[in-house]
């Protein structure tokens, strides 16, 4: 009798702590302080997490009834996943940043909420303040007519050179290429080969892995295309992936490769370039301006930033990522997110986040400050990527975002692996991306 | 129904309610973890269910139908099957001759073991950004020794005919070492005496190994195989890490689709599909190895 008595508490105590280990999501705290959840990427080499701490810490010293809880999501292709995850696990964070090319799918999906009412309700300042970001970043945030999300770590697409490596090779330091044709000329006579025909150092390095490559390829297509378009529509529901432009685009890097060989052949990845550029393995990269500061302090060798060379015309891919706020939470705690996003986008912050990576401050005052005017005069590198800004236009940005990479990338890569012509893989994306975007017709 | 036998009766009928109550804890955990969402990623494979739409639409066979159609799906399982049939016949081979090796006993055995079976511990993580250095274009590893013999550098990672064989390469090096352990414990149940028999009969080892250990490994090499067959299927880290599925999808293989399908692009009907296809596929390989055994239990 006493046996069977605990045999059934034994397994009364079992169920119910399996029931309440299954339970699900916790309950958010509900304390006199509100904690704001606050999912963040880093995509660029570093120290950012820190930095990110520090405008937390700053944003709570002035706000003692608002915890901010920064979570880093690992890079951009992460986060989008992550933030995913947790919405499907009913545990959202309260705001985060993503791609600004994230917007269509954030508000199609209903992860993200628009903020034109906040920025209404704060009035002038509101006004003012929206009308303070530059045009080329801030194009990044409509949808429908609605705003978004607003711009925070933005970068360009720049050209590192090796200014040691152009002297070596009597080429003038203080001059990168301008123009394509420039770039295989000066390309060809970086290249440095060992006696056994093996290659030292490259002339140029593009990266063309999976998550990267489109980045670069929006810069080339914005350089050759006839009227200057992008390689989508505004309202993100077609590409124009399949013209002769592009195709010749990407027979020019093809041919980086294979016919003037001043390339390293195949797949490159994003990642490495930076590395091989510091170690004097390539003289010239495709990068974005956010690495500055880390090749800054790295480089052993003087070195210089440049626009990206042109064709028909100068062009260049904006990146880089915004803040949004998660729709469906409380209206306190988007009141607090708000706050917390306005905090982070001051002139002066943006000018300092500009400093401390290399980033662009997306905001027209912050380059008034003394902060950046001091970060210029030091690094004059940094001007480049500001300067470039009037030619630059956002990367692929479609409804499908990630699906519309994938494929574009795909076939970039089927290009340079020799399994397609560069007129066929621009076909056969243009065939898969309009697929993909049928629904949204 | 009272009788003469309700003693036993209600005995029998008391166990069984013990047995099912102490059961009952583990029964809801399968049901909830494992059962339904096999039901559901059944019933989601039967639909569409993309991002943003807010219910899934019953569409039928569709999905299966397109993959049938696909290009794409077909490449994947080619690369799945070519990964497998390269890691699992190479890892069971050396694993076997490892196996061989350090059944005997002799000084620093212990060592060789420990030495053969360490990458099988190591997290693939770390295995597959280790292997990335190595195969890195030109200047990593194995491109540079390449260099210094005066060949060409591969670059392995970058090309369609190259990135699955070096994969399985790398796997091979890991697992060889797990599937040692399960052939040395079929080896050391093969008892000593059929080999004194036979070396008394004046066999040579060759005839040895194929006339007694094989034979009497069956049953092991079986369930290895399907072990490594598994095994090789449910790999996805050293994708992620290496190749993200590149070059033009020459990596991708079926579960790394999967959670393309419905993590990076949330097409939660396709990513269920295709589910439903690995899981037929594993559920076919680990049937062979149950239905062999049910009949190797009479034989015995």
């Amino acid at each position: 009798m006493r046996k069977r008595f605990i045999l059934i508490a034994l397994f009364l105590f079992v169920a119910a702590t399996s029931f309440v280990g299954a339970a699900g999501s916790q309950e958010p705290k509900q304390d006199a302080k509100m904690e704001l959840t606050f999912f963040y990427p880093v995509q660029v080499g570093g120290p950012l997490t820190a930095l990110i701490d520090k405008i937390c810490a700053d944003f709570m010293a002035e706000n003692p009834n608002i915890a901010i809880k920064p979570v880093y999501t690992g890079n951009y292709d992460d986060t989008v996943v992550k933030i995913q995850t947790a919405i499907q696990g009913k545990n959202p964070p309260d705001f985060f940043i993503n791609l600004a090319t994230q917007r269509f799918s954030m508000a199609s999906s209903q992860i993200a909420m628009p903020l034109d009412d906040f920025i209404k309700a704060d009035g002038d300042a509101g006004k003012a303040y929206i009308d303070d970001f530059l045009k080329g970043f801030m194009e990044d945030s409509y949808v429908n007519g609605k705003i978004y999300s607003i711009p925070f770590q933005r970068s360009t697409m720049v050209l590192f050179y090796n200014k040691d490596a152009f002297s070596e090779v009597g080429l003038n330091p203080e001059k990168a290429p301008i123009s394509w044709k420039e770039l295989v000329e000066y390309s060809q006579k970086l290249v440095k080969k060992d006696a056994a025909g093996n290659y030292e150092r490259y002339g140029v390095g593009i990266a063309l892995n999976s998550g990267s490559a489109q980045w670069a390829f929006t810069g080339f297509a914005l350089q050759n295309s006839v009227d200057g378009r992008n390689l989508m529509s505004e309202d993100g529901k077609k590409v124009y992936f399949d013209t002769p432009e592009n195709a010749e685009a990407l027979q020019f890097w093809v041919d980086l490769q294979n016919k003037y060989g001043v390339m390293q052949k195949g797949i490159v990845q994003w990642t490495d370039l930076p590395g091989q550029f510091l170690g004097g393995k390539v003289a010239m990269i495709y990068h974005t301006t956010g690495n500055l500061t880390n090749i800054n302090k790295n480089a052993t060798f003087k070195f210089g930033t440049a626009f990206l060379p042109g064709s028909k015309r100068i062009g260049a891919p904006t990146g880089g990522g915004n803040f949004y706020i998660t729709s469906g939470i409380a209206p306190a705690r988007q009141k607090a997110a708000w706050k917390f996003i306005k905090f982070a986008t001051s002139a002066e912050r943006l000018a300092q986040w500009n400093l401390d990576t290399g980033y662009v401050a997306p905001r027209k005052s912050s380059f008034e400050t003394k902060l950046i005017k001091d970060y210029w005069a030091r690094l004059p590198q940094a001007k480049v990527a500001f300067e470039q800004i009037p030619y630059a236009k956002p990367e692929l940005t479609t409804y499908e975002a990630s699906k519309m990479w994938r494929i574009l990338n795909d076939n970039i890569q089927s290009s340079i692996t020799g399994e397609a012509t560069p007129a066929q893989a621009m076909k056969k994306a243009q065939a898969q991306a309009e697929d993909a975007l049928k629904r949204y017709q | 129904m009272k009788s003469y036998h309700s003693g036993i009766l209600t005995r029998a009928v008391k166990t069984n309610i013990k047995a099912w109550a102490l059961l009952s804890p583990a029964l809801l955990f399968l049901l909830v973890f494992t059962v339904f969402p096999i039901l559901r990623s059944f019933y989601l494979g039967l639909t569409q269910f993309e991002l943003g739409m807010r219910t899934p639409v019953f569409i039928g066979l569709e999905n299966y139908l397109n993959f049938a159609k696909s290009q794409l799906f077909w490449k994947i399982m080619g690369n799945t099957l070519l990964f497998s049939l390269l890691t699992v016949i190479p890892s069971m081979v050396i694993g076997l001759c490892l196996a061989l090796i350090v059944n005997k006993k002799f000084k620093g055995v212990g060592f060789l073991r420990t030495a053969f079976f360490y990458p099988v511990v190591m997290p693939m993580i770390a295995i597959a950004s280790i292997w990335m250095f190595i195969y890195m274009g030109e200047s990593g590893m194995l491109d540079q020794l390449l260099i210094m013999v005066g060949l060409k550098p591969l670059n392995v990672l970058s090309y369609r005919h190259t990135v699955v064989p070096a994969m399985s390469f790398m796997y091979v090096w890991k697992e060889a070492g797990y599937l040692m352990i399960f052939f040395l414990s079929g080896l050391q149940n093969i008892s000593e005496e059929m080999y004194e028999a036979a070396t008394i009969d004046g066999a040579k080892p060759w005839t040895m190994f194929r006339k007694i250990t094989l034979p009497l490994l069956a049953p092991t090499l079986l369930f290895v195989s399907t072990i490594a067959l598994t095994n090789s299927v449910k790999l996805v880290d050293h994708i992620v890490i290496m190749t993200e599925g590149g070059p033009n999808n020459g990596s991708t293989m079926l579960l790394y689709h999967i959670y393309q399908q419905g993590f990076a692009w949330f097409d939660q009907a396709k990513a269920s599909a295709l589910t439903v296809v690995m899981l037929v596929i594993m559920l076919g390989i680990s049937m062979l190895q149950f239905v062999n055994t049910d009949s190797k239990i009479h034989y015995n």
